[in-house]
């Protein structure tokens, strides 16, 4: 299934043009600064606001086009707003099924139960929106958006407006419906670490215009983004788990780089899981180490560099493939005479697992 | 017997009256109130100021012109004399009319506050969740809105109870057709029945006082319900 969007929006001192054809699978992310344009972009996918000559195709329905416009409620979209916004005069149970009841049986293929299992609001169900915390109420809006088996599934930084409690309270959820749910899903959102956990490909967005698009993977590494740039430049590893290391506490990754260790005891065996390394915890060596701390070296060939600022240097590698990053000083850089092509062992010093 | 049958006439034409009238506005009002809450047209400000015009308005100008447009020689009452009719001035229908226009903004200016105040966000929500433009409406607007409609109700309500100037004007005071209380008070004390003119007064204060504890009551108690 393919999302095709083209919209422009003049507002004078905003201008969002955007044409964008993105393979709907798993979660793709809009992501950029405040004010890029993602939520007006949003809006507009929802039909929520509605731009003149826009063009929108979900797969093989046709929901805005020259003389045609599909009305918000007949597209059987979900959106999770940025605040919950559940209905008032409601409790939890009737603001679940107020979507679910508006859609034909026949098209029910998420049960208002499933919704309500999904983010374990079952012993909410009686109470009032008011007397919820802002992590609950989230929930309730997620499953209210959920038991509309919808085609597609839009959310506005649902994370936000939430303390950090609250953002750790839901973010395993919105991994959960990333594995069950074979609901395409637009995400809204300005934080890397969202990003890294759900997201599958990117849409980078910046002052209206998309920069540029791709998985989460080769975006987070794309030295001509700045995505890669920042103190907390880091690359996403995908890996399966083959085993536990009962005496030391570890968890054995295999991904494509190689096999990875991970402390702690995670997962079972079997599972998919992602990693993350990130750029200041990656050293390079020219010969592989013997005698080290460092658990997890991987052979790698530089594949790009870039300065970042006058000591440093950001080094895109491939392990087997997969795009790493490094940052090391200009001078080790220079001493190390890295450049594309150069075979390296890329120590990193801590892996997080992400899910 | 504290009341004489004339005054229990008037009081009963008096809630009648109210009563019809505030049904009236609810009807029209809701609508209006709602497109005004939500509209972008420029000129809307006209419009409210129309709607705000019997708030500044002296009642007797007001039931003035309604008693020129509805009377015998009026263009409403003209055309309901040539279609068999009677022209509206000094009947109970003309005085349901003069209610509607004297206490419209007293139902409409809450209700368009209280639309205004919902902004467009649960809105927004019912949409994505499959409810159509009116099924919003009813299933959402009004029920968030319900403070607004009891203002709105018991304000109209109350006003039309209130109302003199204009009742006079375009009811004239004809004992158990257009007689309300407020006129048969101020007929009370014109005859210095002054007993009479304290029992009628001292209801009518119950009655209003009751009526608006009702509104702030429930206000409170609605207002704490909500996140």
């Amino acid at each position: 299934m393919t999302i095709e969007a083209r919209f422009r929006v003049d507002r004078g001192e905003f201008l969002l043009d955007v044409d964008l054809s993105i393979s709907a699978e798993g979660v793709s992310a809009l992501f950029g600064p405040s004010g890029c344009g993602k939520t007006t972009l949003l809006r507009a996918i929802a039909g929520l606001d509605r731009h003149r000559n826009g063009y929108l195709r979900i797969g093989d329905e046709t929901w805005q086009e020259a003389d045609r416009f599909v009305a918000p409620h007949r597209r059987r979209l979900g959106y999770v707003f940025q605040e919950p916004s559940l209905f008032g005069h409601l409790n939890v149970r009737s603001n679940v099924e107020y979507g679910a009841k508006r859609v034909p049986s026949s098209q029910r293929k998420v049960s208002v139960d499933k919704a309500i299992d999904l983010v374990a609001i079952g012993h909410l169900l009686e109470r009032s929106p008011g007397t919820l915390s802002g992590g609950e109420r989230q929930r309730v809006a997620i499953a209210r958006a959920l038991a509309v088996s919808p085609r597609l599934l839009l959310m506005d930084e649902p994370l936000t407006a939430l303390d950090q409690a609250g953002k750790q309270e839901i973010l395993p959820y919105l991994e959960s419906l990333h594995d069950e749910l074979e609901i395409p899903v637009i995400y809204v959102s300005h934080t890397r670490e969202e990003l890294a956990r759900l997201a599958d490909q990117l849409v980078l967005l910046e002052a209206g215009h998309v920069v540029a698009t791709g998985t989460v993977d080769e975006m987070f590494t794309r030295l001509d983004l700045p995505l890669a740039h920042g103190s907390d430049a880091d690359a996403i590893v995908e890996a399966v788990v083959v085993g536990h290391d009962e005496h030391y506490n570890l968890t054995y990754l295999d991904s494509a780089a190689g096999r990875v260790s991970v402390a702690g005891r995670a997962l079972q065996v079997g599972d998919c899981a992602r990693l993350r390394l990130a750029a200041r915890d990656v050293s390079l060596t020219l010969e592989h180490q013997s005698g080290t701390s460092i658990l997890n070296i991987f052979p790698a060939v530089v594949d790009e560099l870039t300065a970042e600022g006058d000591a440093q240097v950001t080094v895109r590698l491939l392990a087997g493939g997969v795009p790493l990053l490094a940052r090391i000083t200009r001078k080790s850089a220079a001493e190390l005479t890295l450049r594309p092509g150069t075979s390296v062992y890329a120590q990193v010093k801590s892996v997080a697992l992400l899910s | 017997m504290i009341f004489s049958d004339a005054d229990l006439i008037a009081l009963a034409i008096t809630l009648k009256l109210a009563l019809i009238s505030t049904g009236i506005l609810l009807g029209l009002g809701t609508p209006l109130a709602w497109w005004l809450a939500r509209t972008r047209w420029r000129l809307k400000f006209l419009l409210e100021a129309v709607v705000a015009l019997p708030l500044v308005l002296p009642p007797t100008v007001l039931g003035f012109y309604l008693l020129l447009v509805l009377g015998p020689h009026g263009p409403v009452g003209g055309l309901m004399e040539t279609l068999g009719g009677r022209p509206l001035a000094f009947t109970f229908t003309g005085l349901v009319i003069g209610s509607v226009f004297y206490s419209m903004p007293f139902v409409v200016q809450p209700l368009q506050n209280a639309f205004a105040a919902l902004g467009s966000r649960p809105l927004d929500v019912a949409a994505t969740l499959g409810a159509s433009p009116l099924d919003r409406f009813f299933t959402v607007a009004v029920p968030l809105a319900r403070p607004g409609f009891l203002t709105a109700a018991v304000l109209g309500f109350a006003h039309t109870v209130g109302e003199f100037g204009v009742v006079l004007m375009i009811g004239g005071n004809i004992p158990g057709v257009t007689q309300v209380v407020s006129i048969a008070i101020y007929d009370h004390v014109e005859g210095l029945e002054y007993a009479h003119a304290h029992w009628l007064s001292a209801a009518l204060l119950l009655m209003s006082f009751l009526m608006l504890v009702v509104v702030y009551g429930v206000n409170r108690r609605f207002r704490l319900a909500q996140p």
